[in-house]
């Protein structure tokens, strides 16, 4: 019976793939696919020592499910780390469409009953739940990832944090929107004045605004005159709000585009109107094969199998974990062909650069703010609902990003961007 | 068909209306019913995905649901949540008045009790908070079922749409006082104190315990009371309401505040005992998160009977529980449980069919016409449902 269904839905695939060729083939003459990007040849390969018993449980709380790139993001690594340490399916337990409320408490108790020694959360609203189920079961470990407040529950030593440097990746992303912008300048398809990019956020948090800046960043060590326009949906999935607001700003004369929401939304309205691209989460050049430049993402396999390996060692987990180039957290996807030539050669000197930290992403001479060079800045790192600043960031000449803490909490906003709107936390 | 002279061939089917329905026979379908539905879910689950087998199927089904003790009271717990907000728009319905805004009124309900925790929470000592939640959940929730009743009594405008609209409305409230309240959040409000659930106080004897006793008013309000009668005569026959001295008007009216009332409770409870957090997205995405359309289901599919509204409320927590602990197990993403709980809703509500009509299917000679009534086309049939 499956054979036959599977026949059945293998046939209709095929006479639809070959109506798509009929129609498209033909157009299609150059046989264009992606760039290859190695690895980074210097990470540090996070190892599991020791016996996994056969009794170890881990589990993966997720807002949304697959269609969701962020959440897929999550899933896809813990099934990676499942294949690769040999762990059965009772024993990676993933759970999706866990909402930000009680209902995520629940989940984590019921996992933490059915023996999960392991539980990692994957939206930022699960936190508190989190702690709570954390207080509960001290004997489990919770991990939850964006988090904020791991470091200010020192008397909870089984509830962590952990983020990665992804706004590492977002520069080096940023870098390919810069060389792709030059290319467009240079064959005179725009002029240098009308550099301008776009990007669709969702909240106004530090870690969109973190990300919109080390992107932006990115494009400007390129193109020093490009400027960018910022808008938000409110929501971190909402495919008719994210293509709307890709819309608008293509016609506000954003020549291209980046996001930091979930859904296909914003790609395919790129693809739509011929705009390159740079997404996030990972590759969606199977959707926009003609605009998608290049992605970056966090791998999470290597955290999980840090907690894993702090599992089953009785080792305590560091409360704020910061997954770098090196740890193999932040990577980049394969370029799309639209990228511009010589556009590998330069993520990889880029990424060598900032993985020595020769490199600064928020290196203070490079922006401004207000018309200012930055010497000082008190970042709400211990996040205590009062909004206000208690640590200072600056020193070096940098901002120091994710090191007071693992998630973002760089929350300026830098000469040279614009935001359509604001208040959508 | 008014020319009888002329031969008509006999329809392959027709329908005609069962009359005296013996109460087992009709459980018996409705249980059979529930058997096919499992049974075509587990079909179907196994036929799209090679990692659900019926072993597989049932394992996590019932696992899923009565697994363990805690899993075995959130069940309850859930089911009592959907049993209280059944209970509220039941004398509605029992009245013929098709209230739908039970979501937006138990919405309000959450609102505000909300509203008072974050307002007045700190300002006030704990319990005062509780207390005026408490009658800022009923009074809101009250306003919301009460309004649409005043258009209906005085106006007999259509209730159905403007308590859907009302839904809607109370989302938006929801989502503005959430703005409000937290501007740079994220999206939901969480209440660290000034909440039942902050003192500590377990959710589930509290919510299981006074859904129970108002189950049990409900039976006793509808089935003995003066007023329950009332409601039965307005909705059965208005105009002998009318005759034998009944106020319609204020029958509808007072009706509507005990459903705003029941609602208003519901929300108290999601709000300040179980879940300490307000969200108002959309109607999916919110603190009810669309159980007060589902409730309507609950409601009507028990005949508007109380107590059969706990077996309703269970078999939705039970198929919607079991299918997502299967769904995740098989990792076959969300919408397998909203699909599950599609099918079981599918045949449930065909059950009520097949209770009160029988197929009839055309006997095989020709010559052998139906003795006694003989069959009508089935149009006229299908028009008395």
């Amino acid at each position: 019976m499956k054979k036959k269904l599977f026949g059945v839905v293998a046939l209709a695939l095929a006479v639809v793939m070959m109506a798509a060729c009929l129609g498209g083939c033909g157009n299609n003459a150059g046989s264009k696919s992606e760039i290859k990007l190695p690895a980074y040849d210097g990470i540090t390969e996070q190892k599991v020592t020791g016996e996994i018993p056969a009794t170890f449980k881990v589990g993966l709380i997720c807002l949304h499910d697959k269609n969701s790139t962020y959440d897929k993001n999550f899933i896809a690594a813990m099934e990676s780390v499942q294949q690769e340490l040999g762990l059965t399916n009772e024993q990676v337990i993933i759970a999706t469409g866990i909402p930000e409320g009680a209902e995520c408490k629940d989940k984590a108790v019921e996992m933490a009953e059915a023996g999960c020694q392991v539980i990692i959360a994957d939206s930022f609203g699960h936190e508190q739940y989190m702690i709570e189920a954390a207080k509960q079961y001290p004997n489990v470990l919770f991990a939850h990832a964006t988090g904020t407040k791991a470091h200010m529950n020192t008397d909870l030593p089984n509830y962590v944090n952990a983020f990665a440097s992804i706004y590492e990746g977002r520069y080096i992303a940023g870098v390919v929107a810069g060389m792709k912008l030059k290319e467009m300048i240079d064959s005179g398809k725009i002029t240098e004045d009308k550099a301008k990019v776009g990007y669709v956020g969702a909240f106004t948090y530090a870690e969109v605004i973190s990300g919109y800046t080390s992107w932006f960043l990115g494009v400007r060590s390129v193109v020093p005159s490009a400027t960018m326009e910022v808008t938000f949906t409110g929501s971190w999935y909402d495919e008719t709000a994210e293509n709307n607001a890709a819309k608008k700003l293509i016609s506000n004369g954003c020549v291209l585009l980046s996001q930091h929401a979930d859904s296909m939304g914003a790609p395919n309205a790129c693809e739509e109107a011929g705009v390159p691209n740079v997404s996030y989460n990972g590759s969606t050049y199977a959707a926009a094969p003609n605009t998608f430049l290049v992605s970056s993402r966090i791998n999470w396999a290597p955290y999980y199998k840090y907690l894993i390996d702090c599992k089953i060692n009785n080792k305590t987990a560091m409360k704020d974990y910061t997954g770098t180039i090196k740890t193999g957290s932040v990577e980049l996807t394969d370029l799309g062909s639209a990228v511009a030539e010589g556009t590998l050669d330069k993520v990889i000197e880029v990424r060598k650069a900032l993985a020595d930290g020769t490199l600064k992403v928020f290196d203070t001479a490079k922006f401004t703010v207000e018309g200012k060079k930055l010497d000082s800045y008190l970042a709400d790192v211990d996040d205590m609902g009062d909004y206000v600043g208690e640590t200072e960031a600056i020193a070096d000449g940098y901002f120091h990003e994710s090191e007071k803490r693992s998630a973002p909490y760089f929350d300026l906003t830098i000469d040279g961007i614009t935001l359509l709107d604001k208040n959508f936390g | 068909m008014a020319n009888s002279e002329k031969h008509v061939k006999e329809p392959l089917v027709h329908l005609t209306r069962r009359m005296n329905v013996s109460a087992s026979f009709a459980w018996m379908i409705r249980i059979g019913a529930f058997i096919l539905s499992i049974l075509v879910c587990c079909l179907i689950s196994s036929l799209l995905s090679d990692k659900v087998s019926f072993g597989f199927f049932f394992k996590y089904l019932f696992g899923g649901t009565f697994g363990s003790s805690m899993l075995i009271m959130n069940l309850l717990r859930d089911l009592a949540i959907y049993l209280l907000l059944a209970l509220a728009v039941t004398p509605c319905f029992k009245m013929r008045y098709w209230n739908i805004g039970g979501e937006g009124q138990a919405m309000m309900g959450a609102f505000g009790c909300s509203l008072v925790v974050a307002y007045a929470s700190g300002k006030l000592p704990v319990w005062g908070t509780i207390l005026l939640s408490f009658a800022a959940a009923v009074v809101l929730a009250v306003f919301w079922a009460v309004v649409p009743a005043l258009f209906k009594a005085k106006w007999n405008t259509n209730e159905t749409l403007l308590t859907l609209m009302f839904n809607y409305i109370a989302i938006c409230l929801g989502a503005y006082l959430i703005k409000k309240v937290a501007p740079m959040g994220t999206g939901i409000l969480n209440f660290q104190d000034g909440t039942l659930a902050s003192l500590g106080v377990g959710d589930f004897w509290i919510i299981v315990v006074t859904v129970t006793v108002l189950t049990v008013l409900m039976f006793i309000y509808q089935k003995y009371s003066k007023h329950g009668y009332e409601i039965a005569v307005v909705g059965e026959a208005p105009n002998t309401a009318r005759y034998i001295g009944i106020n319609n008007k204020k029958v509808i009216v007072r009706t509507l505040l005990l459903c705003g009332i029941l609602s208003g409770i519901a929300g108290f409870l999601l709000v300040s005992v179980k879940d300490a957090s307000f969200l108002s997205d959309s109607t999916s995405q919110s603190t009810v998160a669309g159980r007060g359309f589902t409730a309507i289901l609950i409601s009507w599919l028990a005949h508007f009977h109380p107590l059969a509204m706990a077996l309703t409320s269970f078999l939705v927590v039970f198929i919607t529980r079991g299918a997502n602990q299967i769904g995740n197990m098989a990792r076959l993403g969300n919408s397998y449980a909203g699909m599950m709980v599609g099918i079981f809703f599918f045949f449930i509500i065909a059950t009520e069919f097949f209770i009160n009509f029988k197929l009839n299917f055309r006997p095989r000679a020709e010559k052998a016409a139906p003795a006694g009534a003989g069959p009508k086309p089935a149009g006229e049939q299908e028009g008395t449902v």
